[in-house]
């Protein structure tokens, strides 16, 4: 199996803390669909003929694509891979785009799983982050989506934004469980570097995000999830048993991905080459110079491993430490050495021959993977 | 011997002397263009980068003057910071002239006088140039004005020169042969030769540079250098030219270099004197001073286990370093590691660099220190290297420590906030005098420690770099100093402990900690940051715990980036140092001291 990720680089406005690619002009758009629909056909043979167990539309805001748009996507890669009958085929969508007869196209052409990015359920928090909706717009587009027949859905929420108290938080978890939805991406408010949300705390426009705070909510969300049946199967994804995102859990157990677009990344197992972030410059190159503007890197042993670990961590399945023995036997030594001290600091347990992180060690993921790695 | 002329280069950095002792050996033939690397006599890549000279050089020029006969000419190139002036003092005195070089468009600086100073006092017939005339910003009457108020020369005695574009480098010539005294000197009498300068070659030994005072010294000669008391067999003699040219013997007033198969620059000590084992000269040449260190810093591998290493890579940088000194010193925090002596807070750096860039080794670096005096109830005088030396209160009687006359010169306008640094650094003013109208040199007494951190870049920020900068060791007093400690969750760092003036205890704590909790990284734990002097917290500050630790997203986009990120977090915390529970990266225990 093999999964095929598109990016779609437009969105109507910036959101303050995002630093994905993508452009408020969408004045490329249907350059940009043509150069899609070229570059699948460039990297027909990439998967190597793999079945196709999952396909994810990202942005970007893939919402914004008009029917026929994603029309000839969806006939693209038909035409050009064989899908599985089961496969899961997911599109983001924004609240503000979804209305009964977009979700009724979308089911129409396959799609079978929504994540709509809510983030939250509270107007003081859409605001501060720029969201093109409002709480109302959140609530209603899940009503639809729940009558539209989609089958799979699962909602993003950010905690940890200045705005969010704890009480705001628990009220947001309460407005998702109302809607009953078997899956959750609930990721902690980042600041990253060269965005507007950075810009603002650097001119103290806005205040910094409250890491006890975040710490504070992060747990409280691990608990409650974990009392209504929820697995914790990756550090920031919540899901029933049944329920889990198959095309990201691709990414965390090294399954081969082609990924389309600008920025998009794709991984054979050997190397991992990613699009150039620049709207015009891949339109340009792909279809005047039918060429895909790429880098690339190869994913030497200790590469490979550190991916293994920093990934593997993330999940509720851990590091088998028999596929350290048996991929990675020159680093065995040196990383069981670790690991007696991480058991040791309460960060880590073993489940049977697996390395799993424990409730605290979760809150402090990166270092212990850090702690772990080769260099 | 009366074609001989010795002459050294003074400048200050910048001042082009390089690029004009590269335009003399290009016109005298002595190098071609093709091998000159752009400096040719600043050796060391890292002399290069930094644009100074660090160890001093000599080369041999042939000169064929208007006269009809040819001339040879040292040239004997000398350090240019302050941290070295006691090399300077001894290639001075191996010369008869000197080239007084100003940059036209700097004017006269605190190095270029006091160097001035010592040329004028060994009597040497001092040719002042005026460098950088082809620059636009070059003011060439202002600085004339400067140089003939300072030397008392005429104003047709100065000479006008580009290092850059070759202008005036026949004159120079010319001026050398012309106005430079012949050495004087008996080649009948006692050997008698002054080393101003040694070299390590990994394949000869250590080679000394020298001047011969008086007598022959030829190939073969059983030698003996008269403070060190040791014996040799002089194996080669010659003189410098591009490369080393042996020659069978060399006289009076001539400049060459010795190879006698010593292995370690220790055992050559500059302002020593070559005289022969048999019929020796009677007096040493006069100036000769064991350099001793000035600034004392610990140096500790990151692992313990490199211990061993860091022992043979410092025993190495000493073969060609003479001026570095260590012995080996155990720290409660950082284990086993070095006490090293430098001559000043650059050759601090400079080995530091070097051990990395050299020996691959990277170290810890504790905050240095000068060399105090305690003296214990019992009148006994101790030598204090380390804070850690400090005897207990309850024995310790006083404490003296090293001060300094500086001179800095400066323009008018700068004075007060030159006067103020100074007095916040415990000084006192003991001279103001105008060289001219337009520039003032101060005359400070101040401690040493004082000037040890960041005095200098200080100095150069509050004056806009209008101000130079030159001090001499005078003396030791008593001081009213204390023994600060910092503690990182209450566990002693003595690494960090420092002994300071009492009236600064509070400020230096205070700041101290602020800076340290800047340059912590946070931990999975609450650390407390505390300044103590004994049991009396004076400061204190708080890395608040680091609970979370996670990257929100890790999807396909993102694992190569993260991955990175995290290589890096890892290999930087290769280079921290555990202390007690608290890990502590290597730069912080230098930067500590960059307060500003």
């Amino acid at each position: 199996m093999s999964g095929i990720y598109i990016h779609i680089p437009f969105c109507k406005q910036k959101c303050h803390y995002c630093n994905f690619h993508f452009s408020t002009s969408r004045r490329l758009q249907p350059q940009m669909v043509e150069a899609l629909v070229r570059e699948l056909e460039l990297q027909k043979d990439y998967l190597e003929g793999a079945k196709v167990g999952s396909i994810y539309l990202g942005g970007g805001t893939p919402s914004l694509l008009t029917s026929e748009e994603l029309d000839r996507l969806f006939a693209t890669i038909h035409r050009l891979h064989s899908v599985d009958a089961g496969a899961e085929i997911t599109l983001e969508a924004n609240p503000d785009d979804i209305t009964p007869n977009t979700l009724q196209f979308w089911k129409s052409i396959g799609i079978n799983r929504l994540s709509v990015g809510i983030q939250s359920f509270h107007d003081i928090d859409l605001q501060w982050m720029n969201r093109a909706h409002d709480s109302r717009q959140a609530r209603q587009c899940l009503e639809w989506i729940a009558a539209s027949g989609i089958p799979q859905l699962t909602m993003d929420l950010i905690y940890g934004s200045p705005t969010t108290s704890m009480q705001a938080w628990q009220a947001n978890l309460d407005v998702f469980f109302q809607y009953n939805i078997p899956h959750l991406s609930a990721y902690c408010l980042t600041v990253e570097p060269r965005t507007a949300l950075a810009g603002m705390i650097r001119k103290g426009k806005s205040d910094a995000p409250d890491d006890e705070l975040a710490t504070e909510q992060f747990l409280f969300l691990m608990d409650r999830m974990d009392a209504s049946g929820y697995d914790h199967y990756e550090i920031s994804n919540y899901g029933k048993p049944g329920h889990h995102a198959r095309h990201n859990t691709s990414y965390w157990q090294g399954i081969p991905y082609l990924g389309i677009g600008p920025s998009a990344h794709s991984y054979n197992g050997t190397t991992r080459q990613w699009n150039v972030a620049h709207n015009p410059q891949y339109i340009k190159a792909i279809l005047e110079e039918n060429k895909i503007p790429y880098e690339q890197e190869t994913l030497d042993l200790p590469t490979r491993y550190n991916e293994y670990i920093m990934t593997g961590l993330r999940t509720m399945w851990g590091i088998s430490i028999n596929r350290i023995k048996e991929n990675y036997n020159k680093y065995f030594t040196l990383f069981s050495q670790e690991l007696q001290r991480l058991i040791q600091e309460g960060l880590v347990k073993l489940i049977e021959d697996q390395v799993v992180l424990t409730r605290i060690g979760k809150l402090q993921a990166d270092g212990v993977a850090a702690r772990l790695f080769m260099v | 011997m009366k074609k001989i002329r010795n002459f050294c280069v003074i400048a200050h950095i910048d001042h082009g002397k390089s690029t004009l002792s590269d335009r003399l050996l290009e016109v005298t033939q002595t190098i071609s263009t093709r091998d000159m690397q752009a400096q040719a006599l600043d050796d060391m890549d890292l002399e290069r980068e930094r644009g100074i000279t660090i160890k001093s050089h000599a080369i041999q020029l042939y000169y064929s003057h208007t006269d009809g006969e040819t001339y040879t000419l040292n040239l004997i190139d000398t350090p240019g910071h302050v941290d070295f002036s006691y090399e300077v003092s001894r290639s001075i005195a191996a010369c008869e002239g000197a080239l007084l070089l100003v940059d036209a468009t700097q004017g006269i600086q605190a190095q270029t006088i006091s160097n001035l100073y010592l040329a004028i006092g060994h009597d040497l017939e001092i040719i002042p140039i005026l460098n950088k005339i082809d620059m636009d910003s070059a003011m060439i009457d202002e600085v004339s004005d400067q140089i003939i108020e300072l030397i008392g020369c005429g104003k047709d005695e100065i000479l006008l020169a580009s290092g850059k574009t070759g202008q005036g480098v026949q004159e120079i010539l010319t001026a050398i042969v012309e106005r430079i005294p012949a050495p004087k000197g008996n080649p009948e009498a006692p050997l008698q030769a002054l080393i101003f300068d040694s070299v390590f070659n990994s394949f000869r030994g250590v080679i000394a540079y020298f001047r011969i005072i008086n007598g022959t010294l030829r190939k073969g000669d059983q030698v003996r250098f008269v403070n060190t008391g040791k014996h040799y067999q002089a194996d080669e003699v010659g003189v410098l030219r591009f490369t080393p040219e042996p020659k069978e013997s060399l006289e009076a007033g001539n400049v060459g270099y010795i190879i006698t198969g010593i292995k370690e620059s220790r055992e050559i000590k500059v302002g020593d004197t070559i005289t022969k084992v048999e019929n020796p000269c009677k007096d040493a040449i006069k100036g000769f001073e064991d350099v001793k260190p000035m600034v004392f810093a610990g140096i500790f591998p990151i692992e313990n286990e490199d211990y061993e290493d860091l022992r043979d890579s410092l025993e190495k940088l000493q073969l060609n370093d003479a001026s570095l000194v260590f012995e080996p010193e155990t720290s409660a925090a950082l284990g086993f590691g070095f006490r090293c002596g430098f001559l000043g807070m650059l050759h601090l750096e400079i080995v530091q660099e070097r051990l990395s860039r050299e020996f691959d080794q990277e170290v810890i670096t504790t905050i240095p220190n000068v060399s105090y005096y305690a003296y214990n109830t019992r009148g006994e005088k101790i030598v204090i290297h380390t804070p850690n030396d400090l005897p207990d209160a309850s024995v310790l009687d006083f404490v003296e420590e090293p001060f300094i006359e500086a001179q800095i010169i400066t323009k008018p306008e700068y004075i007060g906030v030159i006067m103020t640094l100074c007095l916040e650094k415990r000084g006192t003013l003991t001279k103001q005098h105008y060289l001219t109208q337009d520039r003032v040199e101060l005359t400070f007494e101040l401690p040493l420690a004082e000037i040890v951190f960041d005095f200098y870049d200080r100095l150069k920020s509050i004056s806009r770099g209008y101000a130079s900068f030159d001090y001499t060791p005078i003396n030791y007093r008593q001081s009213d100093l204390v023994k600060l400690d910092i503690k990182l969750n209450n566990e002693n760092v003595d690494a960090l402990s420092a002994l300071v003036h009492r009236d600064k205890a509070y400020a230096f704590g205070r700041k101290i900690c602020a800076r340290l909790k800047d340059l912590l990284p946070r931990q999975q734990f609450m650390i407390a940051i505390q300044a103590a002097i004994g049991a009396k917290i004076i400061a204190r500050e708080t890395i608040s715990a680091l609970r979370k630790d996670v990257t929100a997203k890790c999807y396909g986009g993102d694992i190569s980036r993260k991955r990175k990120l995290l290589e890096k977090q890892k290999k930087g915390k290769k280079k921290m140092r555990q202390i007690g529970s608290v890990e502590v990266p290597q730069k912080a225990f230098l930067d500590v001291l960059k307060l500003e």
